[in-house]
């Protein structure tokens, strides 16, 4: 029995959902939590219309009431198993944003989905996955 | 255009060759008539708004003085703080202290770039020109000064905006003068001026939101694309309401039927725009570098003696410190709008990255243009406006025109963007917001669009720097009434940060 949680990265997609499952089966066996982070892509510096500026805080409201509600999908899949879950959802560059989370939640590995597609699109596109090989302070599964 | 303008004697003569193109170009048919229908109207508001007092040979325009008088106050009032809080600013703007749980909401720096797209533009390029032009180089002197003073309106009012906002149930955000000025002045038991003043303030506000926002852009965006086309034999020069037609369309399609993808791409090209224009004119001015020291000679000899300048000293001080307030827009309130919206527990905050926003539109980007028009010579030809502009960068780089004709169209088209937000919360403010209320503003900035293609220079700018000026006076009055309330914020704020309670997170 461990305290310490696998962090699991989400973003609603299929791919997050076969890293949930996978993490779920790993949370099992090992007998620790699942702390599951959703990121809504953010910048402070980039730039809005001042239309945008005065909707903002209305629309993150509704980002984040549409982030829990994606989220269920993925937390009705591990209410069948006995583990403890947590999630957070939170705005800021996914991998900055998911090594601070680990380091926050103390957490023993990161598990997350992959897209699939040509290495070359990930090379040019930078993905998250990549990122995290890279850069994590921390064991990276990624799940095809 | 035909105004008095620093001609030296020695080039006089080629001067007087190149009489103006565009009074030319643009008198003919359709564009004629919509210029003849107008043009006494703006002529009877610029002169009400523009009431000058003689000062030796010239006329000294009052609200000039109102604006520099007012920054000045604000100025000695607040202890300098533009130059005492300069290095808290940026740091307020790389965001040094803002709350991590806060992310995904508006950032100062956010806040900051919006409210600079709606003046960084045409006043950046075009003004400068005709301020040098008709003030000569020691214009430029006076509007650093007027850029300097003005960041401590700036401060003051980006403040206010923040302190008296409209927060929503939804969520939205809403501020400017018209809530501070209505709020603040009912809150010092003074609800009937408060009211006033912010209707004034509206009613003035559409009206800058049409002329100086809309008329004055479409006009020189539309001077800029009939330049490089041909001049005089372009085959556009007769068609200035067909440009803003066209133009009328694109905005229409943005603000009416919200098509974001178009402004999109604008807000992603603009500052791209703003950092080639800004690495042109440092290459120039380091191409003749030679000729640098000259130029600062002739702009603090043309600022103390008013050297070879219709109007001496006070010609050269009335030009910069007009373009200066013209471009950055401090004590007009317009930048309070964009300002408002910002996340922050602290109105004070606000402020101080307000004051960046004149020393980057007056003190950098303005400087730089009237800088690489002293060092060009062009200012000894009869050219004026945008016209000049183009024609001192075309001295380094012969297809510069066509880039800065792109920029001045996407600055043209993205200040516009900001105006019609600030003018269509002037409309709601006074007659309360519903679709069709809204709907009717925004069909009528897109008919000032076509009208300010269609016109030519001077009755443009007129109409345009009185209604922008016009915003001025409810402004500055409530301002005076409201400033003991900004600094109250900045001593409790300073007193939050002795003790600890606000810290950097960075």
């Amino acid at each position: 029995m461990s305290e310490h949680p696998i962090l699991v990265g989400f973003d609603g997609t299929d791919a997050a959902h076969r890293a949930v499952k996978f993490a779920g089966a790993r949370a099992e066996a090992e007998g620790c939590p699942i702390h599951i982070a959703y990121i809504l892509e953010w910048s402070p510096y980039s730039f809005l219309s001042a239309q945008e500026l005065e909707e903002r805080h209305q629309r993150r409201s509704e980002e984040l009431g549409r982030a829990e509600t994606t989220l269920n999908p993925a937390l009705e899949i591990l209410k069948t198993k006995n583990i403890a879950v947590t999630y957070e959802v939170r705005y800021g560059h996914s991998g900055e944003l998911m090594c601070k989370i680990a380091k926050e939640q103390q957490a023993t590995q990161i598990i997350i989905g992959r897209k699939g597609g040509s290495a070359l699109g990930a090379r040019l596109l930078g993905s998250l996955a990549l990122t995290l090989v890279q850069a994590a302070p921390l064991p990276v599964t990624v799940v095809p | 255009m035909f105004s008095p303008k620093w001609i030296p004697a020695t080039t006089a003569g080629v001067a007087i060759l190149s009489y103006s193109q565009l009074a030319h170009a643009q008198e003919s048919g359709m564009d004629q008539a919509i210029n003849e229908a107008i043009a006494p109207i703006s002529n009877v508001i610029a002169g009400a708004i523009f009431y000058s007092v003689s000062i030796g040979d010239t006329e000294f325009p009052l609200i000039v003085g109102w604006l520099v008088i007012a920054a000045t106050v604000f100025t000695l009032y607040f202890g300098f703080v533009q130059f005492r809080m300069f290095g808290h600013a940026i740091s307020l703007v790389k965001g040094d202290y803002s709350d991590p749980n806060d992310a995904g909401e508006v950032s100062h720096f956010q806040a900051l770039a919006t409210a600079l797209s709606g003046t960084v533009g045409l006043g950046n390029i075009a003004g400068v020109a005709v301020a040098i032009s008709i003030g000569g180089p020691g214009a430029t002197f006076w509007m650093i000064l007027a850029g300097l003073l003005g960041m401590a309106s700036k401060f003051t009012e980006c403040t206010l905006g923040v302190k008296f906002r409209n927060e929503y149930p939804d969520g939205r955000v809403s501020g400017g003068p018209m809530y501070y000025l209505s709020k603040g002045l009912t809150e010092q038991g003074k609800p009937g001026l408060g009211r006033t003043l912010a209707i004034v303030f509206s009613i003035c506000c559409i009206g800058g939101a049409v002329g100086g926002g809309n008329m004055f852009q479409s006009n020189q965006a539309f001077q800029q694309i009939v330049n490089v086309t041909g001049g005089e034999q372009s085959f556009i020069a007769d068609s200035g309401w067909l440009f803003g037609l066209v133009m009328a369309i694109i905005v229409g399609m943005v603000i009416i039927g919200g098509i974001r993808s178009i402004a999109k791409v604008t807000e992603k090209i603009v500052p791209f725009m703003a950092v080639i224009y800004l690495l042109a004119g440092l290459v120039i001015i380091g191409m003749n570098i030679e000729h640098v020291g000259d130029a600062f000679y002739r702009i603090f000899d043309g600022a103390f003696t008013g050297a070879g300048v219709a109007g001496g000293i006070v010609g050269a001080l009335i030009q910069g410190f007009k373009r200066a307030a013209f471009s950055n827009e401090a004590g007009i309130g317009s930048a309070a709008i964009a300002h408002s919206a910002v996340r922050t527990k602290e109105p004070i905050t606000e402020g101080y990255v307000a004051l960046l926003e004149p020393f980057i539109d007056t003190v950098v980007i303005c400087t730089m243009t009237a800088l690489v028009i002293t060092i060009s010579g062009q200012l000894q030809t009869d050219l004026t406006g945008v016209e000049l502009t183009s024609a001192a960068y075309a001295t380094a780089f012969t297809w510069f025109p066509i880039v800065l004709a792109l920029a001045v169209v996407l600055f043209a088209f993205s200040t516009m963007l900001s105006w019609s937000y600030y003018g269509l919360k002037a409309w709601t403010y006074l007659f309360g917001e519903g679709k069709g209320k809204e709907i009717t503003f925004k069909a009528f900035f897109c008919l000032f669009v076509i009208l300010g293609a269609s016109m030519n220079l001077d009755p443009v700018i007129d109409f345009s720097d009185a209604m922008i000026f016009a915003m001025a006076l409810p402004n500055v009055i409530g301002l005076y009434f409201l400033m003991p309330i900004v600094k109250r914020e900045a001593v409790q704020y300073w007193q939050k940060i002795d003790r600890g309670e606000i810290k950097k997170i960075k």
